[in-house]
């Protein structure tokens, strides 16, 4: 366009493009690398497995147990090198298959197996071993070793979920370092030396990590082992199909495996954008609940006061009379629908179609009083990799070792390797805290404060303002309302507009039940507003999809004051519960893992779920009783199947349009749900709440990962894993109220008072107190008022 | 060294003044009675070299000295000193300076009399050091058997410190730096200085791989660290009085200064020598009034360990080498840490290849497979033959091992491996199989030790010593 010189470059040859990769030859064979990668991987993308068992792509390399020898050419000629701990580079020149390397490798596994029992045909690991598979592809064929072998006690406890056998043991690091490096529960190490070697914990201090049974499944032979999966099994006998855990909302990836139509264990699935492979033992062993003697196979209907099994025509009959009884007395808004996020997408859909559009009415939640509103799922979302990326990672939520602990996997992660810093708000110091940049303790309520004062800070405001932030946003404390909390999280939001949210909400499929329809209409009320209005009658008939009131909903007398008061009430759930023994008819649901469909995780992630088991005796997944009981009031949904189900998902829901069967099937990490348009953003209230007087103790109650929810209760793995509901005060506190460790007092709120056992707890911020939630035999929920903005209760020595 | 030609007879040192001695630098308060104290030390020229350095000289001209005496570091390695500090990145701040007395080869026990009776002298060395490599802090790692060591060290450290020779602008100069006392659990593999430096940060001693830890760039608390040997620092202040030229003079100009050995086994007169470097031949060292005065009896030497356990073994052929380092590392061993270790003719050479082998299956760390699994094997092997219970196959089965831990089994020795323990029990088990393979031989098929030789009591193994004439 001009002949002036400067505009030359939009002339000029373009520059060939900058080489990104790196060209290395692995056993002759040409290979561009990804620059960072180590030899063991690059040969691996090349298609040369080279033998291994310390490495593991998703924890620091340590060239412990050699067997990945290769030769590499090197200045000085080829070098013999563990390609687990050897980065690629331009020019490099590999080779697996050499007399040396075969040599050096066959040395190496003769070795390994020198003082491992061989004692395959009674080991769980055998048929997928990497010792018994590697010992055949790569190993000398036999063993010149005819000394006596290492003897221990076989096998021992390392917790109440792992045991673990030291003869199997080839001290590959992998499950120690997991410990350390990936869960941060540095309790199991090497002791002793050489020969003697050996994994233990440290005396009287079990391997109580919430993350042991990742160790099971990453341990290279079979050392350790799983009580619930211990002997129940022959690896060739599984078969298996992949799905997500939907115990809570991070959607972790997993195999479920299963032998003769019986559930035996899940594994995790390394699904990079979320679990990468890892799942808690929570998600990991309740598939023992499925198993359960007590599962609900068959619909039940209350007569003469007693539940009694029924067929299912009869059952649903009964509750679409309820359901129009309710109608007829008070109009379609004297019927409240709560829950739905226990079940699939599918099931959320036709739940919320039946509530909305068949029944008529607004008041649908899938929270019980314990969650945000619906609102948080409108903001700006971020993904966990966005989190585990951002400079900044703002935690005002509860504590995500306890309700999200792959995601505090993820972010610990984070933190440690230094991407990020986290800036806590906490009113209970807790598993992220030993992690945070800054963790600030604030007294229940007062949380707008403490991130006003944090925002006036100059480290802090600089440190918001350098780069990506995201704020992981959820409840905190269950004996306040979310009020405050909104208040904070709006604050955030203003002074760091740019920052993405993470929704912390606990339960597998909330946010894909509230995207899909599960939550209040125009008008709707929440489910505190539903039940109180049920406790006065208002609400008529309340349907409980999968949800359990008196358990979940932290106002225990208003949990109960609602249950009384409702006239009918319909539940439907897979297990029983205190909910179920009240209601009038009980609709039997298959559990996870006897349904196929679809999840969606935190981020807005859609998923498969797979089924792997045929239900109970004739229970059936929650969207088809929505249809059916939609059918018996006289509306065709036209949902006849899971297809129908998500085809219908995605023609009526923007979110999910483009979800489909085939979107899934091409992309086994799951599909990004759109955050809904139709949602309104949260709007931060203004919050009134009372000066605490300083004689009280101002109430913290959040949830611990093992609880007696129902899918923990009917585990017996982890049933006894609960602990107690004692009140954590921190000692100076403690020794205020005259009492000490272990000592009974009695606490008294505006609500009801209760005796509990005191714990002193030097994590408890002084001025409040701790009371872990729903645990066996827990009172705490009496304590609480739903509708105080804060609990304040005052403490005595009996 | 076995050319055809007849070799020239050796010279007779058992006379007096045959062999050339040299100064004593650092060994010179050895038989001071006071010579640990501060007075003592103080007394003896003490700490001139300490205010000398600090007050005349900048870091880099004490860094200079060191490099003009290319002194080698005594460790075992043998590499120059001054050429390590070099290897710290300019411009990384904090450093820290390790110093390795962990010193625990079967045989040495220099660094033990230097801490024991001169630790005065290691501490002025240290904090010189210091300032030249612009440390922040200085561990000083000692063995955790070593009391005496500790002790006198922690008094010597103590009365420094009260004399403004360590801490808060030393000798009223800028300079300051903290000097702490560590020690150990016992485990030899913790001399290695990767593992030193877990040990120090309260881990595992378990050998860190290198790459990417090379201490001098990613050492104590991943900063650049230095790790010298307790000699190689004692030297130090000798060199800062009176120069490097002058410690280069010494000796031989491949080895330079006096160096220090500690000689055991069947020698008369067992000990700790400092001798020139590179002049001095093991028959000279052997014989010599001066140093062990002649094997014990009057017997021949059979074998003996030139640098500590780990060393290839040499034979009568080897006798007239110079300690010289490259010499000893061309005859295919070396002086290592300069702990030797003398066997005369009635030393049983299975028992003894077990003995050797047996302390490193017992001090491997089990971090890496062939090491853990490996030394044991071959310790089980060689004490079934001890025990008569030996097969004809077990010698090759022996050296086919030591094959998996060593390829090659050559010196300098190549290695599958983290670190060099597993290939050192490989040495023993070479040397005494390739040399008197008919000794094993003759165990396995007699079930006893050829004759003529003693086999000290081995646990485990029935009988106790045994004299078969």
């Amino acid at each position: 366009m001009s002949d002036v010189k400067t505009d030359a470059p939009a002339d000029a040859a373009p520059e060939p493009p900058k080489k990104t990769t790196l060209s290395i030859t692995v056993d002759g064979r040409a290979h561009e690398a990804q620059p960072g990668q180590l030899v063991i991987d690059a040969c691996e993308d090349a298609g040369t497995y080279v033998p291994r068992f310390c490495y593991h792509h998703r924890m620091n390399p340590v060239g412990m147990c050699r067997q990945c020898l290769v030769e590499v050419e090197g200045p000085r000629g080829p070098m013999m090198v563990v390609s687990c701990m050897t980065p690629v580079a331009e020019g490099q020149v590999v080779r697996t298959e050499t007399p040396g390397v075969k040599r050096a490798q066959e040395g190496v596994l003769e070795m390994l197996l020198a003082n491992h029992p061989l004692d395959c045909p009674v080991c769980d690991k055998g048929g997928e071993c990497p010792l018994q598979d590697q010992a055949f592809s790569h190993g000398p064929g036999e063993s010149r070793y005819v000394e006596e072998k290492r003897h221990y006690e076989k096998p021992i406890p390392i917790s109440d979920l792992v045991l673990l056998d030291r003869e199997r043991c080839i001290l590959c690091d992998r499950c120690t370092r997991f410990a350390d490096e990936v869960a941060g529960d540095k309790l199991i190490h090497f002791i002793s030396r050489g020969n003697a070697t050996q994994v233990n914990t440290f005396p009287d201090e079990p391997f109580a990590s919430y993350f042991s049974g990742n160790t099971v499944q990453i341990c290279p032979v079979g050392a350790l082992t799983a009580t619930p999966y211990r002997f129940k099994a022959r690896p060739w006998d599984l078969t298996q199909v992949e799905s997500t855990c939907t115990t809570c909302a991070v959607g972790c990836r997993i195999v479920v495996q299963g032998s003769r139509d019986q559930l035996l264990r899940y594994q995790g699935v390394d699904s990079d954008p979320v679990n990468w492979g890892w799942l808690c033992d929570r998600g990991r062993f309740n598939f023992e609940a499925v198993n359960s003697d007590q599962r609900l196979g068959t619909p039940l209907v209350r007569e003469q006061g007693e539940l009694r099994p029924t067929g299912w025509s009869e059952a649903l009959a009964r509750a679409a009379q309820l359901i129009r009884e309710a109608v007829d007395a008070g109009g379609p808004g004297s019927v409240a629908v709560l829950g739905g996020a226990r079940g699939t997408n599918e099931d959320a859909f036709a739940w919320a179609r039946l509530a909305h559009d068949v029944i008529g009415t607004p008041h649908v939640s899938a929270q019980l009083g314990d969650g945000m509103p619906v609102g948080l799922l409108a903001l700006n979302r971020a993904t966990i990799d966005e989190a585990a990326s951002a400079s900044t990672i703002v935690l005002l939520g509860p504590d995500l070792k306890e309700e999200l602990p792959v995601l505090y996997l993820r972010l610990r992660d984070a933190a440690e390797k230094r991407r990020s810093r986290i800036l806590e708000f906490t009113p209970k110091p807790g598993g992220m805290t030993r992690y945070a940049w800054k963790s600030i303790g604030y007294e229940p309520g007062t949380q707008v404060g403490a991130v006003h004062a944090a925002l006036a800070n100059d480290e802090i405001a600089q440190q918001l303002g350098a780069g990506n932030v995201v704020i992981v946003a959820g409840r905190a404390n269950l004996a306040e309302t979310s009020a405050a909390q909104v208040a904070a999280l709006g604050e955030l939001l203003a002074a760091v507009p740019g920052a993405k949210v993470l929704p912390a909400l606990r339960r597998g499929n909330v946010v894909g039940a509230v995207q899909l329809g599960m939550r209040p209409g125009k008008d709707g009320m929440d489910s505190r507003a539903a039940l109180a209005a049920a406790a006065d009658g208002t609400v008529e008939c309340l349907i409980l999809v999968g949800s359990d009131p008196l358990s979940d909903v932290p106002d225990a007398d208003l949990a109960r004051r609602a249950m009384a008061g409702a006239r009918r009430i319909i539940a439907v759930d897979a297990l029983p519960s205190p909910s179920t023994a009240l209601a009038d008819v009980v609709l039997a649901a298959a559990a996870f893992a006897e349904k196929s469909g679809t999840t969606t995780n935190l981020e807005g992630r859609v998923t498969t779920v797979g089924q792997k088991v045929t239900a109970r005796h004739t229970a059936r997944p929650d969207w088809m009783i929505a249809a059916q009981l939609a059918a018996a009031l006289g509306t065709d949904l036209g949902l006849e199947s899971e297809a129908d189900v998500l085809a219908a998902m995605a023609e009526l829901n923007d979110s999910y349009a483009e979800i489909s069967a085939a979107a899934l099937a091409a992309a086994p990490d799951g599909v990004l749900a759109h955050v809904p348009t139709t949602l309104d953003p949260i709007n931060p209230p203004t919050v009134a709440v009372p000066d605490r007087n300083s004689y009280d103790f101002r109430l913290v109650v959040s949830r611990k990962l093992y609880d007696a929810a129902v899918g923990t209760a009917h585990s017996p793995s982890l049933a006894h894993l609960a602990g107690g509901a004692t009140i954590h005060i921190h000692p100076a506190d403690l020794d205020r109220v005259g009492a000490a460790d272990g000592d009974s007092v009695k606490v008294t709120s505006k609500r009801a008072s209760g005796v509990f056992q005191a714990t002193s707890d030097t994590t408890v911020l002084r001025g409040t107190a701790w009371v872990p939630f729903n645990q066996p035999g827990g009172t705490v929920g009496e304590l609480i008022d739903a509708t105080a903005p804060v609990t304040d209760i005052r403490i005595e020595n009996l | 060294m076995s050319d055809a030609t007849v070799p020239p007879t050796p010279p007779d040192y058992t006379q007096p003044g045959r062999v050339p001695t040299g100064p004593k630098l650092i060994t010179t308060r050895f038989d001071q009675p006071d010579g640990y104290t501060y007075d003592g030390y103080v007394r003896t020229g003490g700490y001139t070299a300490l205010r000398k350095a600090l007050t005349e000289m900048t870091p880099e001209q004490v860094h200079q000295e060191v490099k003009t005496s290319e002194m080698q570091g005594r460790g075992g390695a043998g590499f120059p000193a001054g050429t390590k500090w070099g290897f710290l990145p300019p411009d990384v701040f904090p450093r820290y300076l390790v110093i390795n007395g962990d010193e625990s080869e079967p045989g040495t026990y220099k660094d033990r009399k230097l801490m024991e009776l001169d630790p005065h002298q290691l501490i002025e060395g240290v904090v010189i050091a210091a300032y030249a490599v612009r440390a922040a802090q200085a561990f000083l790692y000692v063995r955790g058997e070593m009391a005496l060591a500790q002790e006198r060290l922690a008094q010597a450290l103590n009365d420094a410190y009260a004399h403004n020779l360590i801490g808060r602008n030393i000798l009223g100069t800028d300079f300051s730096v903290d000097v702490v006392l560590t020690w150990g659990a016992g485990a030899y593999i913790v001399g290695e200085e990767t593992a030193l430096i877990e040990s120090l940060e309260g881990e595992r001693g378990m050998p860190r791989l290198k790459p990417p830890y090379f201490p001098a760039s990613k050492g104590l608390y991943l900063q650049p660290t230095i790790v010298n040997n307790v000699e190689t620092l004692s030297n130090v202040p000798w060199i800062v009085n009176q120069s490097g030229q002058a410690f280069h003079d010494l000796g031989a100009p491949t080895s330079t200064g006096m160096r220090i050995f500690a000689v055991s086994g069947h020698v008369n007169h067992p000990g700790v020598f400092e001798v020139p470097n590179g002049i001095t031949t093991f028959r000279m060292l052997f014989d010599a009034p001066e140093y062990c005065g002649g094997v014990r009896d009057g017997r021949s030497v059979k074998a003996f360990i030139p640098g500590g356990a780990s060393a290839m073994w040499f034979f009568d052929e080897h006798l007239d080498l110079p300690l010289d380092k490259p010499t000893i590392d061309k005859a295919g061993s070396m002086l290592g840490s300069g702990a030797i270790v003398v066997m005369d003719d009635t030393t049983d050479m299975v028992a003894a290849c077990w003995n050797v082998v047996n302390f490193f299956s017992r001090e491997s760390c089990g971090k890496c497979t062939p090491c853990r699994e490996g030394t044991t094997w071959l310790q089980r092997i060689l004490k079934r033959i001890l025990a008569g219970d030996g097969r004809p196959e077990d010698i090759d089965l022996l050296m086919d091992v030591s094959e998996s831990i060593s390829p090659g089994i050559a010196w300098p020795p190549r290695q599958t491996t983290i670190c060099p323990l597993g290939p050192s029990a490989v040495s023993p088990i070479a040397s005494a199989v390739r040399r008197f393979r008919h000794e094993f031989e003759h165990y396995i098929q007699h079930g006893r030790a050829v004759d003529g030789v003693v086999t000290p009591p081995i646990h485990g193994v029935h009988g106790g010593a045994r004299i078969h004439v």
